[in-house]
């Protein structure tokens, strides 16, 4: 029972959510309900007993994904009236898009209930072993069997690494950066002077 | 799994991944002013695992024992025989990059770093036998490359390239995807053994799309007609050393990779794809020669000189016989000393203020102000054009051979023929260069390092390459059949 509550409760949060990342009228109000629908689809995925990839849904579309796309609102300055203006221009384009969806869904619907696929089940090598829960399982293969590709996937990402800092970092002049380590080393001999103004005479500096 | 033996099969791999990793520490501590050293470094770590490459061909090592991690990678002869020139050509393409670079102050010590770490992409590259491990060998070697291309970023041309490159890799990577995708679909499997295994009694109509995808990824890789369109435009825009390694070390690399798959994980169903090769084949020999006729600039006219042999190697591909993948090996062999010498030639080509001269019509009264220097670009047109005394011509004539000897006469005359065309362009850069009338141009001087790769290329493929043909053929014999002895 309390199962059934449970992916009612994650459904209709996730489809909520995701009414209300069109809706939104702020952008920023967006991409935060995307954020929900993430979380509630991992729970979803865990009530599926995929909890491998519930975890990737919040590690790395909340953590990630959804992150980068809120810095790139936050920092793009989106004109929203404008991108407003063109809606009656591409509205017939979009019509066509909906009823494309919407003759998919019917399909969908159809050959659903003409009887589903028959997929199968795993078997042999590809099959996931007893009692064993499944980040256990791609663990155990991702460290042994696929052990020299992770690690040489490991090495793709550094080449992007460098790849990007090698192409965008350039030594900026004249920016006055914060040099701390200067800062701490400074005495007071090179920083004040002792003078004596004369009456009368003014000071100079 | 006994692990000394695999860490001792892999040891080429170690070296290059933990020299790129503690030269990038150099590099983030000595800053650029550590480049030279740098790319010494890179160049012996190299050298070192070339040495330890040698001996897995020397013994022609294949079956069983050379396979790893469960049939992922393949360490044999053939994958030795392709490392060596890729270190070779990595290594040539590191010697020549700090005079360069130097010269228009954009020398990084990034630079050495991602070719080691390319060079790493493909050595794994060259010894997959699974299409993960052949996927992520090329991505190492394909992310490397895209900065490569882009290395001068203030140069517009260079950061045009990267870009190109970058757009077109990236879709042809996903071609490639999609086909393996496919072929994993139908053949429930990603490794060649079982590939081959499932294909034995015929293929599908979807696992002959499913090949024809792959197929075109990897001409993509290795720049084939209908798949070449990047190739000049990248290899124009991209700095001279880069060019040199985009021809040679990749090239090697991606065909090895074709070989492979074709003829081990598709080898069981030659004639699904032996259509499509031939039809890569001579359209590559064709555009490239007609490509070329019409083109100022040197390295644009070397871009298209390299389809043109990408062709003439495929041909080899065609007969998909143990005799047709040695010419190819032996034909490898020498495309790239013939790219070396060629490209560290135009690098030499500068005028008095040390920038790259790169118009063929400028290149008029070359043989009386640098003698030698227009004697080695004449002779690397003669080879490349195939002219019998120089080295060139035995590539050529290796492959036509086992053409012949697998049965396909047609798509060997058709070969030699357009071969024809080919000379036309390549001969005459050697007539501007000593009958036209001097353009009264300045030459520079050029860098000790550039006289003696230039000197050793050129050397090579002399016809004192003629030498070498012997042990060149026996290395190529035993490369080619660890590649077919499928265990």
């Amino acid at each position: 029972m309390i199962q059934v509550i449970a992916f009612y409760l994650f459904a209709f949060m996730v489809i909520a959510s995701g009414a209300f990342t069109i809706l939104a009228r702020n952008p920023v109000h967006s991409v935060l309900w995307l954020i929900l629908a993430f979380f509630n689809a991992a729970g979803l995925m865990v009530l599926c007993g995929a909890e491998f990839i519930a975890m990737l849904l919040v590690i790395v579309y909340v953590g990630a994904v959804a992150v980068l796309f809120l810095f790139v609102v936050m920092m793009l300055d989106i004109d929203f009236a404008e991108l407003r203006a063109g809606f009656m221009k591409n509205a017939p384009l979009g019509f066509v898009l909906a009823i494309v969806l919407l003759m998919e869904l019917l399909l969908g619907v159809g050959a659903y209930k003409a009887g589903a696929l028959k997929l199968g089940t795993a078997s042999g090598a590809a099959a996931t072993p007893a009692g064993v829960s499944n980040i256990e399982a791609i663990g155990a293969l991702l460290y042994t069997r696929y052990l020299f590709l992770f690690e040489a996937a490991g090495v793709i990402l550094l080449v992007a690494m460098i790849g990007a800092i090698v192409l965008t970092h350039r030594q900026r002049t004249g920016v006055r950066g914060q040099d701390i380590a200067k800062q701490i080393a400074r005495k007071p001999s090179e920083a004040t002077r002792n003078v004596k103004p004369g009456v009368g005479e003014g000071v100079q500096l | 799994m006994d692990w000394g033996h695999v860490l001792r099969l892999i040891a080429p791999e170690q070296v290059l991944s933990l020299a790129g990793l503690a030269l990038l520490l150099v590099a983030a501590w000595g800053g650029d002013k550590a480049s030279r050293l740098i790319t010494w470094a890179a160049v012996a770590m190299l050298a070192v695992s070339a040495v330890l490459v040698v001996p897995a061909l020397c013994s022609g090592a294949e079956g069983a024992d050379t396979l790893l991690f469960y049939g992922q990678l393949r360490v044999d002869a053939f994958a030795a025989y392709a490392k060596l020139l890729i270190y070779a050509a990595a290594g040539a393409s590191l010697l020549v990059a700090p005079a360069f670079f130097d010269q228009a102050k954009a020398m990084r010590a990034e630079y050495p770093v991602l070719v080691l770490f390319a060079t790493l992409g493909m050595g794994i590259m060259v010894s997959a036998t699974d299409l993960i491990s052949l996927y992520i060998g090329l991505e190492m070697n394909s992310l490397a490359a895209y900065v490569l291309a882009a290395f001068l970023r203030t140069d517009e041309r260079s950061a045009e390239a990267g870009l190109k490159y970058f757009v077109l890799g990236a879709l042809a990577s996903g071609i490639l995807l999609f086909g393996m995708s496919l072929v994993y679909g139908f053949a429930g499997t990603t490794s060649f053994d079982g590939i081959h295994a499932a294909t034995t009694s015929g293929m599908n109509a979807g696992m002959i799309v499913a090949v024809t995808f792959v197929l075109a990824g990897l001409a993509f890789k290795i720049s084939a007609v209908p798949f070449h369109m990047w190739t000049p435009d990248v290899y124009e825009g991209a700095p001279t050393p880069v060019t040199l390694f985009f021809a040679s070390a990749p090239k090697v690399a991606a065909m090895a990779l074709t070989m492979r798959v074709a003829l081990d994980a598709f080898g069981a169903q030659v004639h699904v794809w032996q259509q499509i090769v031939i039809f890569a084949a001579l359209a590559s020999i064709i555009v490239g020669a007609l490509g070329a006729i019409g083109q100022s600039n040197i390295k644009r006219l070397l871009a298209y000189s390299s389809i043109n042999n990408v062709g003439f190697i495929l041909i080899g591909l065609a007969a998909a016989t143990p005799a047709g993948a040695a010419a190819m090996l032996t034909y490898l062999a020498i495309y790239v000393a013939m790219t070396v010498a060629g490209f560290v030639a135009v690098l030499m080509l500068k005028d008095e203020n040390g920038d790259p001269v790169e118009a063929i019509a400028d290149l008029a009264g070359l043989s009386r102000e640098r003698r030698v220097l227009a004697l080695c670009i004449a002779a690397v047109m003669f080879s490349l054009a195939g002219i019998p005394p120089l080295f060139g011509f035995w590539g050529k004539f290796v492959v036509f051979q086992a053409a012949v000897q697998a049965g396909l006469i047609p798509l060997a005359a058709i070969g030699i023929a357009a071969s024809v065309i080919g000379a036309f362009y390549y001969l005459k850069v050697v007539k501007v260069m000593y009958f036209d009338e001097p353009v009264g141009k300045a030459w520079g001087k050029s860098d000790w390092v550039h006289q003696a790769l230039l000197l050793i290329a050129t050397l090579a493929i002399s016809p004192l390459g003629y030498l070498a043909t012997k042990c060149l053929a026996s290395y190529a014999d035993k490369a080619a059949a660890a590649l077919f002895h499928l265990v």
